[in-house]
């Protein structure tokens, strides 16, 4: 256990570093110049040339790396050009918009992939099998923004049952926070029921197959029981720990969704920041969102080492 | 689920009941004013702003000198009176008497002095340049100030109404230093109350506003929603009570919908094709750039009233100089061509050339790919083959700056006085001459409208600048749109202001 | 492909394995409408100049977003154009994204999977940092940034795609080196004194075709999506050429009172997406030795 902890351990800096570089590189490679982009419509020449010295963009790529990294090294992401505000203070800012949205994304997810995953194993090749399948899939098979654009025009317009878009922090009013969140999240849980029905079925199929599983069902033991006691409670360890993964993912992976219903989070800063060549925007969050990944996959593995006591030899 | 279940009737039941308290609320008066904008936006120091949606929350922030009307003139605002002085080379203004900063500081001529200099020194101010012309700022009494400039200056004046004019308390801005645009505190009836980046800007208002008469809301809450369809599906379901720049496809749409309006008025700015006619060693390499018969030919081409139909359903009026035909700088011995393909025709085979070739670089923004895509089929039609050369925004800029264009579809969304719509674009070496126009005549021609006061003879050289202009076609000038307002029938009080910015002073609900 | 595949297991059994998946593949009625449906959509593309009734990208000023009628069947477009036609021609654009970007991840991402998986030791190591720093970073992150990066087109959207889409694919190949690397008939050939390269490609290889097949089937739908989702940003197919991405996209903009430039590329996309997804779980039972 423990040499398993201090290698995988050892394994996050250098990702974190090529994480750096990735971000660091692609930014850099983006074509337009960051100080005309930001120069506004006047294209001020003085102000051009004022950009380009405060943000060294005149100085090689590695001396620039190098003047991000050791502000990172001492905890400053560096400012967002655009708004004039410290990165980390953005990140503060949008992180429990993005965490909100993120949960309330994964437990759709779960609802919807988890009970189709169980239905589709024990219901194998039947017509139930494939109603699930195509439930679950069907968030999968339709672009996030259109899934959004078409729920606002429902729930929103015509129903008038939800507000169109926006966010409502809960301190003001907690049922408005969850409203407006409750369409993004179902978008974003919606296409991310597939994956978990896949590892649902597949955990499920092979747990009902196992000997004790067996076992089971000889001693008489309703079918419910053993589907619920022995299959799903065998099958949700993998389950949760995608779970985690894919909340990783979601940190900074809702960009379509975030910007239809204008959600304040991660995704939206992001991408935002790139369109306007905000470096610094695009370099920090991506680094958190990235090291946030990288520790949930982490605390994953740890997960399936406990759990899994074939790897503890 | 059933958790999930009860959370989402808690939800929808909170909707309902958010709803019904709006509308009886309503009868007695709203309080707050929910405006939806196109974009997030940038920095609000009135200095270091550099976009046109900064400008709309500034409207209801930063009072500034003079302000515009409906039809372009410039009206009081901070200052009460101007006079040109010593052989027009000084501007003295007269300053608003008991005017409140948001921090309770007085305004003053010394404020004022404070203000502009800071434009014009900041580092990485934006105003620098608009200001330029202005040596130095005088305190002549507390209530007066004097501008300096080396000649007489006309656009002065309505660079005054814009973010040049806006005046900062000189204890925060001191104060706050390089920071001022995180809590800017200025003169105008709101006071900035918070910002969340990409979510909202709050104000409210000044209980000390000199004009306080015409401010009814108590809160302003400036909300960015990018999507033009979401932006409006806000509005319909009443999350927003105001929304700027609808698509124009959404206008007939609400002429069935009782419960909204929609206000709309020519743009300041103008759309149109900029052709790189000398910005780079390209112009030379295709025959639009090279030879005026094929940009001739081209603009003769192109049907400017079908393309504001097909290209914005109608919602705007065609155009073919820097200001609209509605405009009162408009020159109208310039007149738009007509379409007229055959003789297109004869001009491309004057020019030897029947079949030019040029890519078409367009933003990948709906609308300048709607225009590039009308423009292309036009013109296909005289024998051009135009290829789309669809660009991120930002990278378009860097290719138009460096020369490294055919042509562009670009768009400006224009100044009060037409000098800003002008001078940085033809005169040159200035930086938004992305055509490379740089002629001696039309320099002189276009100093002599920067110093002319007298505004019919200013009309005269401009009418003279626009057929110099109109021969050479560095831009070919396509149409004018008209902002697009909508908002719910309960509001009233809206100025439609040719500059595209909201008014929130008499804006209220019945 | 396939018959490879069926080369290197050893100890055939009465039918031929490949046989033996398609049986199984047919008994899965969702795969065999993900196969029907695939198909038709692979046909539209291929003879799309022959079935379009119209020019896809000819435009006319006087039947602008015109609703459904004889002429045109399934309406038109904001500048006059054909909407059935886009949406045969679209096809080709959409197909191809899934198709060719997936072809660029698998063609960067297996060879550096074997590679990484054989080899082992540091390099192994070096190239798992680097595909874990990949993964860290949201794939439309990366997409968004190189699509910006190339320029906006369909051609630089589907290598956008295909490079985000490649740490996956190199982290599936090298599990599966990993895991028959140590089965005994690999230990056997390299015994023998066969060549590093020679083991892997006829012995390793095609150990792990099945599984990236499976993967790859699912990867062209997340693409299809993926290509849509840069086109929602202007960073995918460019008009006045179209793809399903880039026509939904204009299409939102007059879905109050042009419902029908929308409906057909977004069912297309959806029921192609849906295809490939419903194939590749099919292909996954039916390659599992353990399904029944």
């Amino acid at each position: 256990m423990f040499n398993f902890l201090v290698q995988r351990l050892g394994q996050i800096i250098p990702t974190l570093f090529f994480v750096s570089i990735l971000i660091f590189g692609l930014q850099q490679l983006l074509p337009g110049d960051p100080a005309i982009a930001l120069a506004g419509e006047e294209r001020d020449p003085s102000v051009i040339a004022y950009l380009r010295a405060k943000f060294h963009l005149d100085e090689p790529i590695y001396v620039r790396y190098y003047y991000w990294l050791s502000g990172v090294l001492q905890g400053d992401l560096g400012e967002s050009v655009r708004i004039q505000k410290p990165v980390l203070d953005l990140i503060v800012e949008k992180l429990p918009v993005t965490i909100q949205l993120a949960s309330m994304a994964i437990v759709v997810a779960m609802v919807i992939g988890i009970t189709m995953g169980v239905v589709s194993a024990v219901k194998k090749d039947t017509a139930w099998d494939y109603a699930a399948n195509v439930i679950a899939l069907w968030g999968l098979s339709t672009p996030n923004f259109w899934l959004g654009i078409m729920l606002i025009l429902l729930f929103a317009v015509q129903l008038g049952w939800l507000p169109a878009s926006g966010y409502v922090r809960p301190s003001e009013d907690l049922g408005q926070n969850i409203a407006t969140m409750v369409m993004p999240a179902f978008v974003l849980g919606n296409a991310i029921a597939a994956v978990m029905m896949r590892h649902t079925r597949s955990a499920m199929l092979q747990v009902l197959g196992a000997d004790y599983v067996r076992t089971a069902r000889a001693k008489g033991l309703s079918e419910r029981v053993v589907v619920m006691k022995h299959g799903l409670r065998n099958a949700l360890v993998p389950v949760i720990t995608l779970g985690a993964l894919e909340f990783g993912q979601l940190l900074s992976g809702a960009v379509l969704t975030e910007q239809v219903f204008s959600v304040p989070g991660f995704g939206k800063l992001i991408v935002d920041a790139v369109f306007n060549r905000d470096y610094a925007v695009v370099q920090g969050v991506v680094l958190v969102t990235a090291t946030t990944y990288i520790v949930l996959n982490l605390l994953a593995d740890i997960a399936y080492f406990l759990v899994n006591p074939r790897l503890r030899a | 689920m059933n958790k999930l279940k009860a959370s989402l009737f808690a939800a929808a039941a909170a909707v309902t009941l958010a709803a019904g308290t709006l509308a009886p609320g309503a009868a007695s008066a709203q309080s707050t004013l929910r405006i939806g904008l196109a974009e997030d936006p940038d920095v609000l120091d009135p200095t270091l702003a550099r976009t046109f949606v900064g400008r709309i929350v500034f409207a209801a922030l930063c009072d500034k000198l003079f302000d515009l009307d409906e039809n372009l003139k410039i009206v009081p605002q901070l200052a009460t009176a101007f006079e040109w002085a010593g052989d027009n080379k000084s501007l003295l203004i007269k300053i608003r008497q008991g005017v409140k900063f948001h921090d309770g500081e007085p305004l003053d001529a010394a404020a004022v002095k404070f203000s502009l200099e800071r434009h014009k020194t900041m580092q990485g101010s934006n105003r620098r340049g608009e200001l330029a012309p202005v040596d130095s700022v005088d305190v002549v009494d507390p209530n007066t100030v004097k501008l300096n400039m080396k000649a007489p200056f006309a656009p002065l004046i309505a660079l005054l109404t814009d973010r040049s004019g806006m005046i900062v308390s000189p204890k925060a801005a001191q104060a706050a230093g390089a920071n001022f645009g995180a809590k800017p505190v200025c003169a105008g009836p709101f006071k900035f109350v918070e910002r969340v980046a990409q979510d909202r800007i709050v104000v409210e208002r000044f209980a000390d506003y000199w004009d306080k008469g015409r401010i009814h809301f108590d809160r302003i809450v400036y909300l960015p929603i990018v999507d033009a369809q979401v932006r409006l599906a806000n509005l319909k379901s009443g999350q927003l009570d105001f929304i700027e720049r609808m698509a124009p496809s959404d206008v007939p749409g609400l002429k069935n919908d009782s419960r909204l309006k929609v206000s709309k008025i020519v743009e300041i700015g103008y759309q149109g094709i900029t052709i790189n006619i000398g910005k780079s060693d390209r112009a030379q390499q295709n025959p639009l750039g090279k030879d005026p018969r094929v940009r001739e030919a081209f603009e003769l081409s192109l049907d400017r009233q079908a393309i504001v139909q097909v290209a914005m359903d109608g919602e705007g009026v065609p155009g073919n100089q820097w200001v609209a035909p509605t405009n009162s700088w408009y020159a109208k011995s310039v007149a738009i061509p007509k379409r007229d393909v055959a003789k297109a025709k004869q001009l491309l085979q004057q020019a030897g050339v029947t079949n030019p070739s040029f890519t078409l670089m367009a933003a990948n923004t709906s609308d300048a790919q709607r225009i590039a895509q009308v423009v292309q089929a036009m013109a296909k039609e005289a024998g051009f083959d135009v290829k789309i050369q669809s660009t991120e925004f930002s990278t378009s800029l860097n290719l138009a700056d460096k020369g490294d264009f055919d042509a562009y579809v670009l768009a400006w969304s224009g100044r009060p006085d037409p000098d800003g719509n002008l001078f940085s674009f033809h005169a040159c070496k200035q930086p938004l001459n992305y055509a490379g126009m740089c002629k001696p005549e039309l320099d002189e021609l276009i100093n002599a409208s920067r110093v002319e006061l007298d505004a019919a003879k200013r009309a005269k050289i401009f009418e003279q600048i626009a057929a110099s202009v109109a021969k050479e076609r560095p831009i070919v000038y396509l149409f004018h749109r008209h902002w697009l307002w909508a908002y719910t029938n309960k509001l009233s009080g809206l100025r439609t202001i040719p500059d595209g910015l909201v008014r929130v002073q008499d804006l209220k609900v019945n | 492909m396939a018959t490879v595949a069926a080369a290197a297991v050893p100890e055939v059994q009465e039918p031929h394995p490949v046989v033996q998946v398609l049986r199984r593949l047919v008994r899965r009625k969702g795969a065999v409408f993900g196969l029907v449906v695939v198909g038709f959509f692979v046909a539209l593309a291929v003879f799309a100049p022959y079935l379009a009734p119209h020019d896809p990208v000819a435009t006319s000023w006087l039947a602008v977003r015109k609703p459904p009628s004889d002429v045109y069947w399934l309406g038109t477009d904001e500048i006059g154009r054909d909407v059935l036609s886009r949406v045969i021609f679209g096809a080709r654009a959409s197909l191809l994204a899934g198709v060719i970007s997936v072809a660029i991840a698998l063609t960067v991402g297996v060879p550096v999977g074997l590679f990484s998986g054989y080899v082992g030791g540091w390099a192994d190591a070096l190239i798992m940092r680097i595909i874990d720093a990949m993964l860290a970073c949201p794939f439309l992150i990366l997409a968004i940034a190189l699509a910006a990066f190339l320029g906006p087109s369909l051609t630089n959207a589907m290598i956008a795609i295909g490079i985000s889409a490649t740490p996956i694919i190199v982290r599936l190949t090298r599990a599966q080196v990993l895991a028959v690397k140590v089965e005994d008939y690999i230990e056997a050939a390299r015994a023998v004194g066969n060549p590093h390269l020679r083991i892997a490609l006829r012995h390793i290889f095609p150990n792990i075709v099945p599984p990236i097949l499976v993967q790859a089937t699912l990867a062209i739908a997340a693409a299809i999506i993926a290509e849509a989702s840069l086109s929602f940003l202007g960073l995918g197919q460019q008009p006045p050429a179209p793809s399903w991405g880039s026509m939904l996209n204009t299409a939102k903009n007059y879905i109050d009172h042009a419902p029908w430039m929308a409906i057909w590329p977004g069912l297309s996309i959806f029921v192609v997406v849906l295809a490939f997804n419903l194939l590749g779980d099919g292909l996954r039972d039916a390659l599992d030795p353990k399904s029944r």
